[in-house]
């Protein structure tokens, strides 16, 4: 299985099913299939999507671990670059079709809504994981401070969360929201628990 | 006797100059290729809203036909292009039937909009039940076309068909001591899913000083476009007060209650420091999370790239209504 993982196409075919998500959008906004309100819809879908990758890329570990398929550990960097990659297309939708392009509106807004504060925080959180994404930046920073860096991506999580929970707060609608805060604070509790374990195990020996 | 032939006179052309019958019908089919292919989506799109937009109500053809009189009340019309039915049918907020915005539609069919009463009580010299065959006859529909804005940001032009409020408030002739009118809407468990979730405080209860339903802009609307109210926008009847937002617009309406106290309203209740009592549209003073001075006018020509346009004092009916907020201070009683 770990042979399967490992194939030369496996990595590719991972990267076009990625796209996927963005490519649909972009059709369904060009033959004008997003509804009466395709504004909406797309920044909307765009950050929902950003949500789901931010799980898809913290639950890469766990699986690995789980399931022994150490091959997965090099999808890491690409899906993390896609969350990145979501992430911009949801802030560029908003500024473009909310805010017009205009930069002057887009401040106001950061400032009036502390909802798109908290997005804005972690998008240029994710703007410095992805700057840093590359294999010359752990040599320039050292390991330990590069992960020690990229350990902010439990941060952005966070934000995120919190980015979606106030924006559903107009509505009281919070069953989305605790659907993605359950699992990402249970990848989140994951992480704590071994690291628990391992501290105990290092201790006994 | 001259007789003509094809070598003298009239020219008759040869067979192989005759275009053949399939291609000259063959040019229909490429004309309707270009209206309908794929280039000419977005094309016959706007075609179609321009006709509509040049013969006035259209009727889609969907439910019982209701029509109304063109209104003679000052700002009941608007030169602005219609909201295509079929956007203002599946977008909107109807708590009752979910909170995303194409639930109303996609659920509301469980409603059952027959038989129906509305009972009117309170402050009023003569309490009644009305049924709906005499809510249908109190007086003339008339149609109203209104900008509706909804305090979320975005905007439609609707024909709405029904009367103005204070018709029926005449009936029940208010006491002196009524200052204040409560709408109480439909809370039915069996037929309204979104029930089931606390986000509001159920029956959805929404209110209006008295002369603000005595207003003739105040509608009591039975339909749309020509056609009974669907479901999903509040079947059989609602209120309409077009320089309000959308929510104060109670939908699918059981009681009418005359008081002297100021209603407590359901968004009031849930989040009082963002939705106040008079929740008139105003540019001026923003949502605690949000500003309300521009608003997304659904199905705007260019689409995604389309201007936000801004939003006009009272939703651009000040001329009507302004005097009714004289002296007060709109940014505390917003």
């Amino acid at each position: 299985m770990n042979r399967v993982m490992g194939h030369g196409l496996v990595k590719p075919t991972l990267f076009l099913l990625c796209l996927l998500p963005a490519a649909w959008l972009f059709w369904a906004a060009a033959s004008d299939q997003l509804g009466a309100n395709p504004a909406e819809a797309l920044i909307r879908s765009l950050g929902d999507w950003t949500l789901r990758f931010l799980v898809i890329v913290l639950a890469v570990t766990p699986l690995r671990v789980a399931s022994g398929l150490t091959a997965m550990a090099r999808w890491r960097r690409m899906l993390g670059l896609f969350v990145f990659f979501y992430a911009s297309l949801h802030l560029l939708a908003y500024a473009w079709f909310d805010q017009g392009l205009v930069l002057v509106a887009v401040v106001d807004d950061v400032i009036k809504r502390p909802f798109i504060l908290v997005g804005m925080l972690a998008w240029s959180l994710l703007l410095l994981l992805a700057a840093t994404s590359f294999n010359r930046a752990v040599r320039w920073l050292g390991a330990r401070r590069w992960q020690l860096l990229h350990r902010a991506v439990y941060g952005i999580a966070g934000l995120a969360v919190l980015h979606f929970y106030w924006m559903r707060s107009g509505k009281n609608d919070f069953a989305e929201v605790a659907v993605y805060a359950a699992i990402l604070g249970s990848l989140l509790a994951w992480r704590v628990w071994r690291r628990v374990q391992g501290s105990r195990r290092s201790s006994l020996s | 006797m001259i007789i003509r032939t094809a070598g003298n006179g009239f020219q008759h052309p040869t067979t192989s100059d005759i275009t053949p019958q399939a291609a000259y019908l063959g040019r229909r089919a490429w004309l309707q290729q270009a209206a309908f292919g794929a280039g000419g989506i977005a094309l016959s799109a706007w075609a179609v809203r321009d006709a509509l937009a040049q013969t006035g109500t259209p009727r889609p053809g969907k439910l019982a036909p209701l029509s109304g009189a063109r209104s003679a009340v000052a700002g009941a019309g608007t030169m602005e292009a219609l909201t295509r039915y079929e956007h203002a049918s599946t977008y909107n907020n109807f708590f009752e039937f979910g909170t995303d915005k194409a639930d109303p539609a996609a659920k509301a069919n469980t409603l059952r909009t027959r038989p129906w009463t509305v009972s009117v009580e309170g402050l009023v010299g003569k309490p009644r039940t009305f049924d709906m065959d005499g809510l249908l006859k109190l007086s003339a529909m008339e149609e109203r076309v209104y900008r509706l804005r909804c305090v979320e940001g975005w905007s439609m032009v609707i024909p709405w068909v029904g009367y103005s409020l204070s018709a029926l408030i005449n009936q029940v002739q208010p006491l002196g001591g009524a200052k204040y009118v409560e709408f109480v809407t439909l809370a039915d468990p069996k037929t309204m899913p979104g029930l089931g979730s606390n986000v509001l405080n159920w029956p959805y209860v929404e209110g209006l000083r008295i002369d603000e339903a005595m207003h003739p802009l105040t509608l009591l609307t039975f339909g749309m476009y020509g056609e009974v109210l669907p479901n999903q926008n509040g079947a059989p009847l609602r209120l309409v007060a077009p320089w309000k937002y959308g929510f104060k617009s109670g939908k699918s309406l059981v009681k009418i209650r005359f008081t002297d106290k100021e209603p407590r309203t359901a968004w009031n209740r849930s989040a009082p420091e963002e939705y106040g009592f008079y929740s008139n549209v105003n540019p001026d003073v923003s949502h605690p999370r949000w500003s309300q001075s521009t608003e997304r006018r659904i199905g705007e020509e260019g689409g995604l790239l389309a201007k936000r346009r801004k939003t006009l004092m009272f939703n651009g009916y000040e001329p009507q209504v302004g005097q009714l907020y004289a002296g007060m201070d709109l940014r505390k009683f917003f």
